[in-house]
């Protein structure tokens, strides 16, 4: 068979014909991968809650809900997590703008009384090998038994917190971000279990 | 983010060429003369600006009512084709100078993955139109900087290019020398915090 | 096989390797080759895509018009990369995440579109695939040996296997940005002296 010819209708018809397929070839996969790919995203923020709150037997994704922090200026996603009913812990989806590489993204766990599980890192853009080490228990594992109202900073700050060598800056922004969830605890805490 | 902010990042912290490594086949191959380079940076300056307004039209107005979003890179893609062709046949019409002077890398620029990069980068930001326009020169003139650098230190290293022992010419003296240039442009980086 | 096929399929593992001897497409192999699991993501999915749209456009060669045939092919590898993508984003996540943007980029990958051009706009079916097993292969195995060498030296590690221990200290330049340049440098300079060693 010989290529067909250059001409005007020809060259139309081809044109239309690709563009026709690759459409319903796109719409067709993007219809049976919208679900999944929509369920793989929350899935990752799923399984980080998980590592970071106590015992529960309720869906803490599907009941999460919005607050304001005090400032008024960031909303933050809360995952309660409930056992036979009852709040046991939660964890807040927090960010700072103040990493080395952009934003970071933290799910903070904390006990009801203001006691911090732990945190994971779930969005980050840090120096590899520095900043990266954010995600690391030998730094993350300091933030464990801190409490809302304590003063969370860097030794050079003048707190308790030790630095990553070479990334304070990575250090000051995860602490950015777990300030956030700790003053907003702080202004809903009004009881002694109080968030709700 | 101010548009400030946008320009010293793309041009300087986050530069395509050195720390996101987009359009590094232009990067390496028209880098041997500066006048060549800047030929090249001014060109992508152009098409990349107006592209950035087509793409942030197209996708706005059109995919995004539609719910077509799935189908941004085959539109972007052609969008950028068809406009490089569009401003070539334009300039040799209206602007014979600026064409003798541009012409021959728009061909090229189809194949310049900023382009279309930056294009993609644009919409996952979810810049606004007049951000989606800074981000595309910013990112232009950080090509621009970084091809001319390159130019510049290929010059100086023809003319003493005897000295090269035989393995590390061609191909790995401009790798190392981009890797130079790219530590150089290390210093940069945390600037804005 | 006969020896034109075997040859066009060898050919661009070695001879005519896409990264160390054509020096195409670049941006991914610099960019994503900062361990060996990215690198064998990128360097599948770029296969996975040239096999494609080489058997596609070797099957329709004859219904495009030549005058129209870039734009064409250009949409047809479009529509095979965002295919590629919306099933990577849908099974394997993580992945899809680490290599981003690469991913809607492998569109623009001067490999592809040249083989589509140079090869399977000329050749039949099923000499389009073998030179695209190989092109595909050849590439996969340039960014495995880069992403191989980045991650030794770089990260102390191996497909995420650490083996200098918690106190050891990699050189990190390597995973950075300018640790691209110089470990292919390296490599290419090496290839040279082989070749050159061999003449």
């Amino acid at each position: 068979m010989k290529p067909l010819k250059s001409s005007l209708s020809n060259m139309i018809l081809a044109l239309l014909a690709v563009a026709v397929l690759s459409a319903a070839a796109l719409g067709y996969v993007y219809q049976i991968t919208k679900e999944p790919i929509a369920r793989a995203k929350d899935k990752k923020t799923l399984d980080a809650v998980r590592e970071v709150v106590g015992n529960f037997d309720n869906n803490p994704f599907a009941e999460r809900t919005e607050i304001t922090t005090p400032d008024g200026k960031y909303k933050l996603e809360v995952y309660p997590a409930r056992e036979n009913g009852l709040l046991t812990s939660f964890a807040v989806k927090t960010f700072s703008d103040n990493g080395f590489g952009g934003r970071i993204e933290l799910i903070v766990g904390m006990w009801m009384d203001g006691t911090i599980i732990g945190y994971k890192v779930i969005e980050q853009k840090e120096t590899p090998g520095l900043g990266t080490k954010i995600t690391e228990k030998k730094f993350a594992g300091q933030f464990t038994g801190l409490n809302a109202y304590d003063d969370i900073s860097l030794k050079k700050d003048g707190g308790t917190i030790d630095a990553i060598t070479g990334a304070t800056i990575s250090s000051r922004a995860v602490i950015d971000a777990v300030k956030k969830v700790l003053s907003t605890y702080r202004k809903f805490n009004t009881g002694a279990t109080g968030h709700e | 983010m101010s548009i400030t902010m946008i320009f010293i990042t793309a041009i300087f912290v986050n530069n395509i060429v050195l720390s996101q490594f987009l359009g590094i086949c232009p990067f390496l191959g028209v880098s041997k003369k500066i006048s060549t380079a800047l030929g090249m940076g001014l060109a992508v300056m152009f098409v990349m600006t107006i592209s950035s307004i087509a793409t942030y039209l197209i996708y706005y107005r059109l995919l995004v009512p539609y719910h077509l979003e799935f189908m941004n890179t085959v539109v972007f893609i052609l969008v950028i084709a068809a406009l490089v062709q569009m401003v070539e046949i334009i300039l040799k019409k209206t602007s014979p100078a600026l064409y003798q002077a541009l012409g021959i890398y728009l061909p090229l620029i189809t194949t310049n993955c900023t382009v279309l990069g930056v294009a993609i980068l644009a919409v996952q930001k979810g810049f606004s139109l007049s951000l989606s326009v800074c981000f595309g020169l910013a990112n232009a003139a950080g090509f621009t900087l970084a091809i001319i650098l390159m130019a510049g230190l290929r010059e100086r290293i023809a003319q003493n290019a005897d000295a090269l022992p035989a393995s590390v010419r061609g191909a790995p003296i401009v790798l190392i020398t981009a890797a130079l240039l790219s530590m150089a442009f290390m210093g940069f980086s945390g600037i804005g915090n | 096989m006969s020896s034109t096929s075997f040859s066009n399929l060898t050919r661009g593992i070695v001879r005519e390797n896409p990264v160390f001897v054509m020096m195409l497409g670049m941006c991914p192999t610099l960019g994503v080759t900062t361990s060996l699991e990215n690198a064998l993501g990128m360097g599948t999915a770029t296969a996975f895509t040239l096999i494609l749209s080489n058997s596609v456009i070797s099957l329709v060669k004859n219904l495009i018009p030549s005058m129209v045939r870039i734009p064409c092919y250009i949409v047809l590898i479009a529509t095979i990369v965002s295919i590629i993508d919306m099933l990577m984003a849908a099974r394997l996540p993580a992945l899809h995440e680490t290599l981003g943007i690469y991913i809607p980029l492998i569109v623009v990958n001067c490999i592809i579109l040249g083989r589509a051009e140079a090869f399977a706009s000329k050749n039949n079916l099923f000499q389009s695939v073998l030179d695209a097993l190989g092109m595909g292969i050849g590439f996969t195995l340039a960014l495995a040996l880069l992403g191989s060498v980045r991650e030794i030296i770089g990260a102390g590690s191996l497909l995420g296997y650490n083996f200098i221990g918690e106190e050891g200290t990699p050189v990190l330049l390597f995973i950075m940005p300018p640790g691209a340049f110089l470990a292919l440098a390296g490599l290419i300079m090496l290839f040279n002296r082989l070749r050159g060693a061999n003449k």
